[in-house]
């Protein structure tokens, strides 16, 4: 799966970062809280989160997260958007709920990677 | 062994949207240099709870990252408050954090584990009312 298939799936519209649309993504995280991102994510892997500030586009960046999605129609500030622009990190936005979001990403054989403990 | 490089930076805890911008320059010099994606991974993970952590709990503080031939060793120096149990603050889901934190997204209490799982050796030397020092060594 493509950023831009995740872009189908969600009826989501990218607004940053669309230098990486071809991204091939493996997993998924669904999160609002960072410092369990910071601890469970795996390597290419989606974000899903509702929670819209400056650190979580710093923690995707850290995690080598290959796409944003924010959920519920939350919109990132100019700020978030030109950090991602400038790491060609992916954006994108649904109005979809978390639960919804992840549920359509499964259907579409997206998972969420080994439980490692 | 020679270092090869040195990096120091200071991280003020006045602007929270601006966590992060140390462990983001450490992460593309390494990139530069050529270490290996795994070994960036742990480090910037590493690096960034720590400097998430010296916003939150002390008032900010230094950082120096040391690069030589076969590891690369992160020192978070703070005068914050210290840390009074240091056991309990390695459990995973411990935190000391206020609600504003966790309304940011962080304080889950999975910091200083975290840092730990990430590097090949952790000290912490603490004392309450005089600071912190965390150094990690992350071997390449």
């Amino acid at each position: 799966m493509t950023v831009n298939d995740i872009l189908d799936i969600l009826d989501a519209t990218a607004i940053a970062g669309k230098s990486g649309l071809d991204n091939e993504v493996l997993t998924a995280c669904g999160s609002d809280m960072m410092s369990d991102v910071l601890a469970f994510a795996k390597t290419q892997c989606v974000l899903l989160t509702g929670l819209c500030n400056p650190q979580v586009i710093r923690t995707a960046e850290m995690m080598d997260i290959v796409a944003i999605i924010f959920v519920r129609g939350k919109t990132p500030d100019e700020t978030m958007i030109k950090m991602a622009d400038e790491m060609g990190l992916p954006i994108v936005v649904t109005s979809h709920r978390m639960f919804s979001s992840c549920g359509l990403l499964y259907e579409h054989g997206l998972r969420g990677g080994i439980i490692d403990g | 062994m020679a270092d090869l490089m040195e990096l120091n930076y200071t991280v003020s805890n006045e602007d929270f949207t601006r966590a992060g911008e140390a462990s983001s320059d450490v992460k593309k010099k390494l990139k530069q240099l050529g270490v290996s994606p795994d070994a960036i991974r742990k480090v910037a993970i590493a690096l960034y709870e720590g400097e998430i952590n010296m916003i939150i709990h002390a008032y900010g503080g230094k950082i120096k990252v040391t690069i030589s031939e076969n590891a690369i060793t992160l020192v978070l120096a703070d005068k914050g408050p210290g840390i009074a149990d240091v056991e309990k603050a390695m459990q995973a889901g411990y935190s000391t954090a206020p609600d504003k934190v966790r309304s940011l997204g962080f304080g889950a209490g999975m910091g200083l584990p975290n840092m730990k799982k990430n590097s090949d050796q952790m000290d912490i030397q603490t004392e309450i009312g005089v600071g912190t020092t965390v150094t990690m060594v992350i071997n390449i």
